[in-house]
């Protein structure tokens, strides 16, 4: 068949039987046993040509509601935020898409230093010595972390924060019934993790205790009060962390956190309907031996000129096998090279910036809902999501919300009973003033 | 140290940026007046701080400094490494699925669940199983997520003592790895001189301890495990089940299905077979499918079909839990789904042909020249040994230098561990008679420079930014990360 993927003709292909020494292609699967070969026609759709197939799946794509169409106040862990325009036009050169993770690092220099550099911000960020090249995301990489834990310390107890986020709790409960480790949730008193609960479980058993910065619901957990009740059991301390925060918040590594991991969407990368992101994964340098991951590091050539090699590769599957720290191969590289892109775009100054805005702007549509009337359980001081509780149901809420053009917050009640009617509440750079005047309006009439 | 690309932190200039954010509309609070003082970044982080321009020229400098599909062959075996079609790209760019938000109400994200409905009805014709979750990131995630699942089903039969999985010794290194990560001890089962499992070695194995056997089929050598009902019968007698490593499956669309060869369990690589991309490492997809046995142990939730639409189910009590926050890798997910429908049935069928023709025709043509541990047809890749150019001297990490001089990306090599300086070839379907050709005149004349002129091989390459590379002091005194001086 002609297809623009498929080069060969029927020349080529006569040409290639008769070197291999057969009459037909179909000769070349005859080791596949009658009783197992697929004679049929897959059942699938037929093809479609470039124009055709490009036109359907564009109508599929505007079937949805997408956040440059609706203003969207919809964060709980994915966010809106400001893509410079340069961060696609890098990850378009097909030189980094089209590759693989780089094996040869002769002609894979490109990609190791921007993963080097990857790493390096990430230190930078977290204030941690010792970052990887990532991994799938935020939710996966805790739950590496819990492993690694649980793996270091020989222990079998997880103790995690309610405040954590949701999805990324379910994932560390998954990961947790493979190893067979139990994992204890410590509740949130006034929307942080509840100190004295944590004391009362704190035990020499435990591995690690995990907590959130800023947490599920925005506000900033106490790290410096959490630490000493995790280390005076020798156990290990995990924060997942929005990397965006520590361009104004003191970052987990001040605070002696062992494991920072978090997912770097809020840096250059889309929401794509929540995948691919890019989790990132930092620890101490005692720790540098046991991460999971692909690393990289610099060395020289054979005439001194500077280079990077993927290093201390004992730690992976393709090396130890089933003794591995981690069994991840692929990971989420070219989602590690958008994010360097928008850090770097940002870089030290916008970064902060832009944080900074985070906290201005929540804190402005913090302050005009209480003023309507609406109570605001968690008074603690948060980053860039807050909570509000209704009169109603959030869902019914939203569907008032989507008919004025905006996507409204994530409903609690989902997952937390307790906060059946409470609704967080996003708000980026990317809001503006009359942005958020509108939501504070549509929210009051919905409230009255 | 010679230092010919500088770090984008060495062209670092204070004083430059490289952001165009709006101006603050609402009230300038004062941070410290929100956040109390000891959580206040005091340090700024060292990040750059450089022009726009600055950037692209950074990175176009880097890209020159990398080889991917685009840029020449690259027959990485067991990798897939074939063509990355753009309008894959152009489609995942599209706002409605590049920007919408996981967790927005299911009547505002109709078009992106039919998109994943449709896209896993498709996967489970062309596996034949009876259900997918398109949930895992990446290969190994799918392995894990399987094996997870074939556990949670002998749990729910209150059979608690099948603690084993069972892999061959040519299996990819994640295979052993996700057992142990889903709390597994893993047992090894031999492999034949024709490059099979051994299945007397199989029966010696197999019992009540006995989970799953992980294959690949064709294997990682690129051959047909011909006796594959019979190993299925062997683990199914014993009540264990049998899971697809789908790493190879570009050698059987439409030939063979993994569904029909008795697997219980099939993770995909949409990265490799169904044209991802690669991303310079990920991001991948790996979807698992499974029989119907295994439907309940899914993870959650589950893109369903309603009455009224597409939505996701939660209700799911056996359900093995979350493997990942939100559904996947959505955009990657858009690629391949995009990459199915420019095939149709007809356009897959013809990908598994040429991969095979292609595959077999490079291996009858290097055969002379280098040893072929199994001389019969492969299916999308064969291995070859450099055993013959080892006694003159030349390493097979030679021979792979050295293709770096002529433009290509070397086979995978040292791989599987069973074959003495292994070579794995898989060329890929879009690739055409003259990238092959040029491909084996490259290989046959190093195979001549072996014999006559060994140091051009043992030295190279000679032609690339870099030498060859000091690994061992790159793990010895690592250095990861960039420290100002």
């Amino acid at each position: 068949m002609l297809h623009r993927y498929l080069p060969m003709t029927e020349e080529d292909k006569k040409e290639m039987l008769k070197v291999i020494g057969v009459d037909s292609i179909d000769d070349l699967f005859a080791d596949i046993p009658e009783s197992v070969r697929f004679r049929g026609e897959l059942n699938i759709k037929k093809a479609k040509s470039e124009p055709e197939l490009f036109k359907e799946l564009a109508g599929l794509a505007a079937k949805n509601a997408d956040a440059k169409k609706y203003v969207s106040f919809l964060g709980a862990g994915v966010y809106d935020h400001y893509i410079p325009a340069i961060v696609d036009h890098v990850i378009s050169r097909s030189e980094f898409y089209t590759a693989y993770t780089p094996y040869q690092p002769e002609i894979s220099q490109g990609e190791l230093q921007a993963i080097f550099e990857f790493q390096t911000m990430i230190c930078e960020l977290t204030g941690m010595d010792v970052a990887n090249s990532s991994m799938y995301d935020g939710g996966t990489a805790l739950a590496e972390a819990m492993l690694l834990s649980a793996a270091h310390t020989k222990r079998k107890k997880i103790l995690l924060s309610k405040a954590v986020h949701p999805e990324y709790r379910d994932v560390v409960k998954t990961y947790a019934k493979g190893q067979r480790l139990e994992v204890v949730e410590i509740p949130f008193a006034g929307g942080i993790t509840d100190l004295e609960a944590l004391k009362s479980e704190m035990a020499g058993d435990v591995a690690c205790v995990i907590v959130q910065y800023p947490n599920f619901f925005g506000q900033i957990e106490p790290l410096k009060d959490i630490e000493p009740i995790v280390h005076a059991e020798k156990s290990m301390f995990v924060v997942a962390s929005n990397p965006l925060a520590l361009g104004v918040l003191t970052p987990p590594g001040q605070f002696d956190a062992d494991i920072v991991v978090g997912d770097v969407q809020p840096f250059g990368i889309p929401m794509q309907f929540g995948g691919p992101h890019c989790g990132y994964f930092a620890v101490k340098a005692a720790l540098m031996r046991k991460i999971p991951g692909r690393l990289v590091g610099q060395t020289t050539d054979e005439e001194g000129r500077r280079g990077f090699v993927l290093t201390l590769q004992a730690r992976e599957q393709h090396i130890r096998r089933d003794k591995a720290t981690s069994n991840i191969c692929s990971n989420q590289a070219l989602n590690a090279l958008a994010a360097s892109v928008a850090m770097t775009a940002l870089g030290k100054k916008g970064v902060k910036e832009m944080a900074t805005m985070n906290i201005q702007k929540a804190q402005y549509a913090k302050n005009e809902l209480a003023k309507r009337g609406f109570a605001v359980p968690f008074t603690g001081p948060f980053f860039n999501e807050f909570v509000i509780r209704l009169s109603k149901q959030v869902g019914e809420v939203n569907k008032h919300l989507l008919t004025k053009g905006i996507i409204g917050g994530y409903d609690l009640g989902r997952d937390y009973p307790e906060l059946a009617n409470h609704m967080l509440i996003a708000v980026t750079e990317l809001r503006t003033k009359e942005e958020i005047d509108t939501l504070v309006k549509e929210l009051g009439d919905c409230h009255a | 140290m010679h230092k010919d690309q500088p770090l984008i932190f060495e062209i670092s200039k204070p004083g430059r940026i490289g952001y165009s954010l709006p101006e603050l509309d609402v009230p300038a609070v004062d941070i410290g007046e929100i956040v109390p003082a000891d959580y206040i970044r005091m340090q700024e982080p060292e990040l750059p701080e450089v022009s726009e321009l600055d950037i692209m020229r950074h990175y176009t400098a880097l890209s020159k400094r990398n080889h991917g599909v685009d840029s020449g062959f690259y027959p990485l075996g067991s990798c897939t490494m074939k063509y990355n079609p753009k309008i894959n790209e152009n489609v995942a760019r599209l706002a409605g699925f590049v920007h919408i938000h996981p967790l927005q109400p299911e009547e505002t994200v109709q078009g992106a669940l039919e998109l994943m409905y449709d896209l896993q009805e498709h996967l489970k014709e062309i596996t034949g199983m009876d259900a997918v979750t398109l949930q895992p990131a990446a290969g190994a995630h799918g392995e894990w997520t399987g094996l997870m699942m074939i556990r949670a089903y002998h749990e729910a039969n209150g059979d608690f003592q099948r603690t084993k999985v069972i892999v061959p010794d040519s299996a990819h290194g994640t295979n052993p790895a996700s057992a142990t990560v889903a709390g597994f001890d893993t047992v090894t089962v031999k492999s034949t001189e024709d490059g099979l499992v051994d299945l007397e070695d199989l029966k010696r194995v197999v019992g009540p301890d006995t989970a799953a056997l992980m294959l690949t089929n064709p294997n990682t050598l690129g051959l047909f495990e011909e006796n594959i009902l019979e190993m299925a019968n062997i683990v199914h007698e014993a009540g264990g089940k049998l899971y697809y490593d789908g790493a190879n499956l570009n050698a059987v669309l439409s030939k063979a299905r993994p569904g029909d060869m008795g697997f219980d369990v099939v993770h995909l690589n949409l990265h490799k077979t169904f044209t991802g991309p690669h991303g310079g490492g990920g991001p991948g997809s790996g979807p698992v499918g499974v029989k119907a046995d295994l439907i309940p142990f899914l993870p959650k939730p589950v893109v369903e079909k309603g009455e009224s639409g597409y939505y996701l189910d939660y209700d799911r009590p056996q359900s093995i839990g979350r493997v990942k926050p939100f559904y996947g890798n959505f955009g990657i997910n858009v690629r391949a789904y995009t990459y199915i429908r420019s095939m149709g049935p007809d356009g897959l069928k013809a990908v598994t042909e040429y991969a095979v023709l292609n595959a077999n025709y490079m291996m009858r043509r290097l055969a002379e020249y280098y040893d072929l541990p199994y001389d019969r047809h492969c299916k999308h890749e064969f291995v070859l040994s450099g055993k013959r150019q080892k006694k003159l001297g030349v390493r097979t990490l030679d021979i792979a230098k050295r293709l770096l001089d002529f433009g290509f990306h070397p086979p995978t090599v040292y791989f599987p561990l069973i074959v003495e300086e292994c070579m794995m070839i898989e060329p890929t379907e879009t690739e055409s008679k003259e990238t092959l050709d040029a491909f084996i005149d490259a290989m046959i004349q190093i195979a001549k420079e072996a014999e006559e002129n060994p140091e051009i091989v043992q030295e190279a390459p000679h032609t690339t930014v870099v030498k060859r590379l000091d690994e061992t002091t790159a793990a010895r005194k690592p250095i990861l990360r960039y420290q100002k001086q």
